[in-house]
């Protein structure tokens, strides 16, 4: 059994690698707020109110380009609604925390935390903390993240652009699922994944980060009944 | 005004986060859909990975030579057979740079 000690350090280590991508991100999510002519304060504010890197970009876009408030809401409830997919995996393993532990621990489920969290959770389902994992590596992911947006709204974008650092999002990602290309069934479902991706890619609110996990979650429905 | 509106779209965003977790009872799922949610990583990322290849900053299509091809097939090689995650990412973004850079 492990210590609630060392699950969280397990976490904040599992997401550690990550921030080669984050604190990038983070740089340039401060530096474009400040870049579009918004108050660096609500810049920030947006880390810790929203705490979403995309959609903390696609919100200061929008309302800078003259979009209307509502339409800048709308995006980022339909960026930020895959969480609900995280929640729904994620509350196996968070069933016995009372109900202030989950309203709490809720506010931490990102990406990347979400993911390396629940590879530890399904290859250690009867350890007893398990949440302190999840805690580790939701707690590291915001304190970089704030950091970093700080840095970016302060510093400016001093990572210079021609590095591309963008492309290490895409990157992360990869790593996060590139085991599981071993597996037939997942690589079909990947595949109809980023394929309907590109072609909702320009559909209202940027919801083909919504469409297309559903999409390929009814082929994973499908794929799992032939399997049978 | 802007205020208002991030106040209300913190609010919308820590509802994706907490509903599932803290006011859905998982019992309420069935076990075919607890079988689904197994693909979630599989069926949520690539949304992520694909535009951030094939698609440019303003909005378009890459080119099939474009330098973030061939970033990601290394870091998918490297990936797959190192478990790595740094390995993954310093792979693909050294073949990206080296590309842009040096060729």
């Amino acid at each position: 059994m492990l210590t609630k000690k060392q699950l969280f350090s397990k976490g904040f280590l599992s997401v550690a690698p990550h921030m080669l991508s984050v604190i990038p991100f983070g740089i340039i999510c401060g530096a474009i707020g400040i870049e579009l002519g918004f108050d660096p304060i609500l810049v920030y504010a947006l880390s810790i109110i929203i705490f979403g890197g995309a959609s903390q970009i696609v919100f200061l876009q929008l309302l800078s380009g003259g979009a209307s408030a509502l339409i800048a809401v709308t995006s980022v409830g339909v960026i930020n609604s895959r969480h609900l997919l995280y929640g729904a995996v994620l509350s196996e393993y968070l069933e016995k925390l009372s109900f202030i532990k989950k309203l709490l621990i809720s506010y931490i489920v990102v990406d990347q935390g979400f993911a390396e969290s629940n590879k530890f959770f399904i290859k250690n389902k009867t350890e007893p903390h398990l949440h302190y994992h999840l805690i580790g590596s939701g707690v590291t992911l915001w304190i970089f993240w704030q950091l970093s947006t700080l840095a970016g709204i302060v510093l400016g974008s001093f990572v210079p652009e021609e590095l591309g650092l963008k492309f290490a999002i895409p990157l992360t990602f990869i790593a996060i699922v590139v085991q599981d290309l071993k597996k037939l069934d997942h690589v079909i479902v990947m595949i109809t994944c980023g394929l309907s991706s590109l072609l909702f890619f320009n559909a209202p609110f940027k919801s083909y980060i919504i469409i297309s996990p559903i999409i390929a979650l009814f082929v994973a429905a499908l794929v799992l009944r032939l399997k049978k | 005004m802007t205020w208002l509106s991030i106040t209300i779209a913190g609010i919308i965003t820590y509802f994706t986060r907490m509903t599932m977790i803290a006011l859905v009872d998982r019992d309420l799922l069935g076990e075919k859909v607890k079988a689904v949610l197994a693909f979630v990583p599989s069926a949520v990322f690539p949304a992520i990975i694909f535009p951030g290849i094939f698609i440019n900053d303003y909005g378009t299509f890459i080119e099939m030579n474009d330098p973030k091809i061939f970033g990601a097939i290394v870091a998918i090689l490297v990936g797959y057979f190192s478990r790595s995650v740094i390995a993954t990412i310093l792979s693909g973004l050294t073949s990206y740079w080296v590309i842009i850079f040096l060729l």
